[in-house]
C-alpha cells in the first residue's frame, strides 16, 4: 500500500500539506471540538459567561421528550427510506442489467435526479403534493383521504419519505447496476445449466454477490437520511406539523435558531456525530472483508 | 438472463419505462407550471400541458425577482450559486491533489498521522457541526461572503482520498525514469502527474461542483442579506411569504434553472460523473 | 443413449456475421470428441449452442435422440465446464456441487451420498467447507468438474477448462480428465485451441476454422492423412513444412504414380520428423540443401530451420526451382549441425503430403 519510490524533500511536503491542514483544522477540528467542548457548558443568556455542567445537557436531552421524538422520527425515516429506495432501485437495476439496446439511455434517464439539490426536490414534491394546488393532491382526496400535509403528522412524513426516496433511487440505482454488472455471466450461466431458474438464481446467486454493495448502500442512504435530508425537511414541512417531520439534525437547527441553548444544541450534535462515527467504522469493517472472485 | 423469452425484454422496457416516468414526473410538472401565469398554477386545476407564459415567468424569475416582495432576483442568485459551487470544486481540488501528493510521494516524520488528521474528516459531514462552524466563521468576519460559503465545505477529505488512490495506481516506474531525467518534484508533478490526473481531477470536479451547487442548511446559515442568497436557498424563500400567497409559478421557474446546471453536467459528463461517484465512495 | 448430432448447424448474429456456417457431425453415445481450432473459429459458440446458451439459427442439434433447439439448458440433462470455472463464489465447495441436486428437488441424503463419491473421486474430500477464494486455480478446476459430475448428465460440455493452468498441472489434468471419462463413460465434447491437448483427449477430433469444420476423424487419421493445409499446420508442432509447386514441378516430382495427373499447380507437405540428413539419393523422394539458421535442443530431440535452395531428386529434366522458404526438419537426440552449416535433407515419396493449390483438397494415391 506504498509507494516504493519517492521523493526525499524535507520541507516540501509539509507545506504541500499545509492548505488542507489549515481549512480542516479552522473549520473541522476547531468547531468539531468546540461542539464537545460546548456541550458539557451552560452559557448564560448573553452568551458571556458559561459554566461546567458536566453531563447535565445530555441528561436534559435525554429526559426531553422532543428528544426522543426526534430520534423515533429520524428512525422511522431512515428504515423507511433506505427500505423503499433500495428495493425500487434494486429492481430497476436488475431490468437496466439485462442486456437491452436502450439500456445505456434508460441508464442516463434514470441518473440524473441524483444532480437535484434535496430542498429543490422538497420543493417539486411539495408542489405535487399541495392540499390546494398539487396536481397529484387532486386525485389522493376524490379517492376519498382527506390529504393534508400541512396539518397531518403522518401525511407531511409520507410526503417527505416519498421525496427523500424519489432523490436517492439514482444513487442507488447507479451502485446496484455496477454491483450487477460486476457478476461474471458465467456464473449465472452455470446456475442456469444447473436447473436454476431466473428468480431462483436472482434470490441465490445475485442477491448474496450484491450483499456488499447492498450492505454500503444501506449505511449510506442512513446517512443520508440523517443529514442530507435537511433541505427536503425545510422545504416542504419545515418539520412540522408540530415536530412530526424533525429529524435529529432538524432539530439541532431549530433549536439553534429559536432556543438559543447552544449547551443543549452542542450536545445533540455530539450525539449525532458518535452516531455517524460508529455508522461508517461499521462500514469500513465490513467493506473491507468484500466477497472475491 | 440466460433464457430466451420474448417477453422478458418486454417486461424489462417496461419497469425501466415506468421507472424514468416516475423520476421525471415531479420535475415534468415543475416545468409545466414555469410556463403558465399564476392564476392556473394556484388554481388547483394546473393542465398538464405546457401554457403561454414562459418567457414571462422566465424573464420575471431572472430578472426581476418576485414583485410583491423584496426577493432577489433569480439571476443574481444563479451568479452566486455559479461561484460557490465553482469555488468548492476547485478550492477542494487544489487543496486535495497536494496534500495526496504530499503524502504519497514522499517520506517525511508524520506523514501517517496527517494522512489519519485529514482521513478522520471523512466521517462528519458539516451538519453535525453546524453551530460551531458558524461561530467560527462570523468571528473570522466571513458571514455573507464567498469565502464563508466555500471554505468550510472544502475541509472534508474526500478529494484527498480520490488523489491518492489514483496515485496509488501510476506505476512507480514513471517517477524512477523522472528522477533519472532529473526532474526534481515540481517537475514530476507539472510533467507526469499532473497529465495523467486530468480525467480524475474532472470526475471530482464533476461530483464537488453537484454538491456545492445542492448546498442547503451551510447557506442557508450563515447568508442573511438577499444578495448573498444561492438559487437553492432562495427558492425556499421565495414559498415562504407571511402575507400573501407565493407565487408558485415563478417558484417552479426559479426551481426548474436550480436544476438545469448540475443535470446538465451529469448528463453531458455522465462518464465522469459516474467514475467520480464510484470512485469517491469506495 | 446420450449420442449428440449436430445436423448442417448454422449461426448468424444479429449484424449479419454467420459465425457456423453448416456443420454436420455425430458423438457416438460414451465418446470423447474434442473441438479444436484456433480463436474465434465458433468452437465456443457451437459448445454453447449444444449447451444453449447461444441461439441456433439453422439446423438441429440433437441429444439422445431428443432436438434440443427450443430446450432451455436446463433441461437439456447437459453439465459444463467453464473455462473460468464459474464456481458460485459465496458457497462452499459442498454447496457448489450440491446446488445443481438441490434445484431439481432431490433428497439430502441421495445428494450427500453424490457429492461425497465425486469428493472422493476428484480428492477434495479435505475441501468441502471451504469457499472458492481459498482454493488454488487446479483445485477449483476439480471442484467445476465435481459439479458437473453430481448431475450424472447425458453429455458433459467442456469449454478450454485447462487454459487457466499452468503448463505442469495442464498435463496432470489432461490425465485425469481423460481417465474420469472413461470410467465415467458419458458423452463428452471438449473445447481447445491447444493440439496437443486435442490429440491426447480425443476420440474424435473435429478441426474447425471460420466456422466450419475442416476434418473429422481420430486423431491418428487427421494428423496422418490430413485434409487441408490448415489441418496439415495445424496439428503437430512444430507444423509441417508447406511448399507451393508449379504444376511441371508437380509433374516431375510425382512422375509415375496417379498424382502427377492432377496437372494444376499445387501444395507440397511433409512432416518436419519425416526428414532425414543425409546425403544419399533417394529415388522417387525429395532431397532439399539447406542453410542452417536456427536450432532447438529440446532435449530428446532436435529442431533444426533451414532455409532452402534446390536440388529435386529422381527428376529427370529440368529440376525446377520450389521457392525460398524455411523448413523445419526434426532430428533425434542432440547432436546437431551447426549455424551456418549446410546439410541436406531427404524424404521418401510416401511421406510426401500434396494438396491443391488453394489448400482445400488433400491429393491421395
Amino acid at each position: 500500500m506504498e509507494k516504493s519510490a519517492f521523493f526525499n524533500s524535507k520541507l516540501l511536503p509539509y507545506l504541500l500539506l499545509v492548505p488542507q491542514l489549515i481549512i480542516t483544522f479552522v473549520f473541522f477540528y476547531w468547531p468539531a471540538s468546540q461542539a464537545v467542548w460546548q456541550s458539557f457548558l451552560r452559557e448564560d443568556a448573553f452568551g458571556l459567561s458559561s459554566e461546567f455542567i458536566g453531563l447535565e445537557n445530555y441528561q436534559a436531552l435525554l429526559a426531553q421528550p422532543e428528544y426522543y421524538k426526534a430520534m423515533l422520527t429520524t428512525l422511522v425515516f431512515s428504515s423507511l427510506v433506505a427500505v423503499l429506495s433500495l428495493s425500487i432501485a434494486l429492481l430497476f437495476a436488475t431490468q437496466a442489467d439485462k442486456n437491452l439496446k436502450a439500456a445505456p439511455v434508460y441508464k442516463t434517464l434514470m441518473i440524473w435526479p441524483y444532480a437535484v439539490a434535496p430542498a429543490v426536490a422538497g420543493v417539486l414534491w411539495i408542489f405535487m403534493f399541495h392540499p390546494s394546488l398539487g396536481t397529484l393532491a387532486r386525485p389522493l382526496r376524490w379517492m376519498g383521504f382527506d390529504w393534508n400535509p400541512l396539518l397531518n403528522g403522518n401525511h407531511a412524513m409520507t410526503l417527505v419519505v416519498m421525496a427523500a426516496v424519489w432523490k436517492q433511487i439514482s444513487y442507488n440505482f447507479l451502485f446496484f447496476l455496477a454491483g450487477l454488472q460486476s457478476i461474471p455471466k458465467s456464473v449465472l450461466e452455470a446456475g442456469a445449466i444447473d436447473g436454476a431458474g431466473p428468480m431462483r438464481r436472482f434470490w441465490t446467486i445475485v442477491f448474496p454477490l450484491l450483499s456488499p454493495t447492498t450492505f454500503f448502500l444501506l449505511v449510506v442512504n442512513i446517512v443520508y437520511v440523517f443529514f442530507d435530508t435537511f433541505g427536503i425537511i425545510d422545504a416542504v414541512t419545515g418539520g412540522g406539523p408540530a415536530g412530526s417531520t424533525t429529524t435529529m439534525v432538524y432539530k439541532v437547527y431549530a433549536d439553534g435558531r429559536l432556543g438559543g441553548d447552544l449547551g443543549s444544541s452542542a450536545a445533540q450534535s455530539v450525539v449525532l456525530m458518535v452516531i455517524v462515527i460508529a455508522l461508517t467504522a461499521i462500514q469500513f469493517r465490513y467493506v473491507e472483508r468484500k466477497v472475491q472472485y | 438472463m440466460v433464457e430466451h423469452r420474448p417477453w422478458n425484454d418486454i417486461i424489462a422496457y417496461a419497469i425501466l419505462t415506468f421507472g424514468v416516468f416516475i423520476v421525471a414526473f415531479p420535475v415534468y410538472l415543475a416545468l409545466i407550471a414555469s410556463t403558465h401565469d399564476a392564476a392556473t398554477v394556484v388554481g388547483g386545476n394546473m393542465p398538464l400541458s405546457p401554457g403561454s407564459h414562459t418567457l414571462d415567468n422566465y424573464y420575471r424569475a431572472i430578472f426581476v425577482g418576485g414583485s410583491r416582495t423584496s426577493r432577489e432576483p433569480v439571476g443574481h442568485m444563479l451568479l452566486n450559486s455559479l461561484i460557490s459551487a465553482t469555488g468548492i470544486a476547485v478550492g477542494k481540488i487544489f487543496i486535495s491533489i497536494l496534500s495526496a501528493y504530499a503524502v504519497v510521494y514522499f517520506r517525511f516524520p508524520f506523514r501517517k498521522t496527517a494522512f489519519w488528521i485529514i482521513f478522520v474528516t471523512l466521517m462528519l459531514p458539516v451538519e453535525v457541526r453546524i453551530y460551531p462552524t458558524y461561530k467560527v466563521v462570523s468571528d473570522l468576519h466571513m458571514l455573507d461572503t464567498y469565502a464563508g460559503l466555500i471554505l468550510p465545505l472544502i475541509a472534508s477529505a474526500t478529494g484527498t482520498l480520490l488523489f491518492r488512490q489514483f496515485f496509488m495506481t501510476v506505476p512507480d516506474e514513471l517517477l524512477e525514469a523522472s528522477r533519472i531525467d532529473g526532474a526534481g518534484p515540481f517537475r514530476f508533478f507539472k510533467d507526469t502527474l499532473l497529465p495523467l490526473s486530468v480525467t480524475t481531477i474532472a470526475a471530482l470536479f464533476v461530483i464537488q461542483f453537484i454538491y456545492g451547487w445542492n448546498q442547503y442548511l451551510w447557506p442557508l446559515l450563515i447568508t442573511t442579506q438577499d444578495s448573498m442568497q444561492t438559487i437553492v436557498t432562495g427558492i425556499k424563500k421565495m414559498l415562504t411569504t407571511t402575507d400573501e400567497l407565493a407565487e408558485w409559478q415563478l417558484a417552479m421557474a426559479t426551481a426548474v434553472l436550480a436544476m438545469l446546471p448540475p443535470v446538465a453536467v451529469v448528463v453531458f459528463m455522465q462518464r465522469l460523473f459516474v467514475r467520480g461517484l464510484v470512485e469517491t465512495e469506495k | 443413449m446420450a449420442n449428440v448430432t449436430l445436423r448442417d448447424v448454422r449461426k448468424t448474429y444479429a449484424g449479419g456475421f454467420e459465425a457456423i456456417k453448416g456443420i454436420n457431425f455425430e458423438v457416438g453415445d460414451g465418446q470423447f470428441c474434442v473441438l479444436v481450432g484456433p480463436s474465434g473459429c465458433g468452437k465456443s459458440t457451437l459448445l454453447r449452442m449444444v449447451a444453449g446458451l447461444e441461439t441456433i439459427t439453422g439446423g438441429d442439434i440433437d441429444i439422445g435422440g431428443r432436438i434440443v433447439n427450443q430446450i432451455e439448458p436446463a433441461e437439456r440433462d447437459i453439465a459444463m465446464v467453464f473455462q473460468n470455472y464459474a464456481l458460485y463464489p459465496h458457497m462452499s465447495v459442498y454447496n457448489n456441487m450440491a446446488y445443481g441436486l438441490r434445484n431439481r428437488r432431490m433428497a439430502e441424503p441421495e445428494i450427500d451420498t453424490r457429492v461425497q463419491e465425486a469428493a472422493r473421486i476428484l480428492e477434495l474430500g479435505a475441501m468441502l467447507d471451504r469457499k472458492p477464494r481459498q482454493l488454488s486455480g487446479g483445485q477449483r478446476q476439480r471442484v467445476a468438474m465435481g459439479r458437473a459430475i453430481v448431475r450424472q448428465p447425458k453429455v458433459f460440455l467442456f469449454d478450454e477448462p485447462l487454459s487457466n493452468l499452468d503448463a505442469k498441472l495442464r498435463i496432470a489434468m489432461r490425465v485425469e480428465i481423460r481417465k474420469l471419462q472413461r470410467r465415467l463413460k458419458t458423452t463428452s465434447i471438449y473445447v481447445t485451441h491447444d493440439q496437443l491437448e486435442a490429440m491426447t483427449l480425443a476420440d474424435i477430433l473435429v478441426v474447425m476454422n471460420g466456422g466450419q469444420v475442416e476434418q473429422i476423424g481420430n486423431p491418428l487419421e487427421i494428423y496422418q492423412k490430413p485434409a487441408t493445409t490448415f489441418v496439415a499446420s495445424f496439428i503437430g508442432a512444430p507444423p509441417m513444412n508447406l511448399m507451393p509447386l508449379r504444376s511441371d514441378e508437380i509433374k516431375s516430382q510425382f512422375a509415375g504414380d496417379s498424382r502427377a495427373a492432377a496437372s494444376d499447380a499445387g501444395i507440397l507437405g511433409i512432416r518436419p520428423e519425416d526428414f532425414v540428413i543425409s546425403s544419399d539419393t533417394i529415388a522417387g523422394g525429395i532431397a532439399l540443401g539447406l542453410t542452417v539458421e536456427a536450432i532447438e535442443r529440446v532435449g530428446a530431440e532436435t529442431f533444426i530451420y533451414g532455409t532452402r535452395e534446390l536440388e529435386a531428386q529422381g527428376v529427370a529434366a529440368n529440376p525446377g526451382e520450389l521457392p525460398p522458404g524455411e523448413v523445419i526438419v526434426r532430428i533425434p537426440g542432440a547432436i546437431a549441425p551447426a549455424i551456418g552449416e549446410r546439410i541436406r535433407a531427404i524424404a521418401p515419396r510416401e511421406k510426401l503430403h500434396l494438396f491443391s493449390a488453394d489448400g482445400r483438397k488433400r491429393i491421395d494415391l
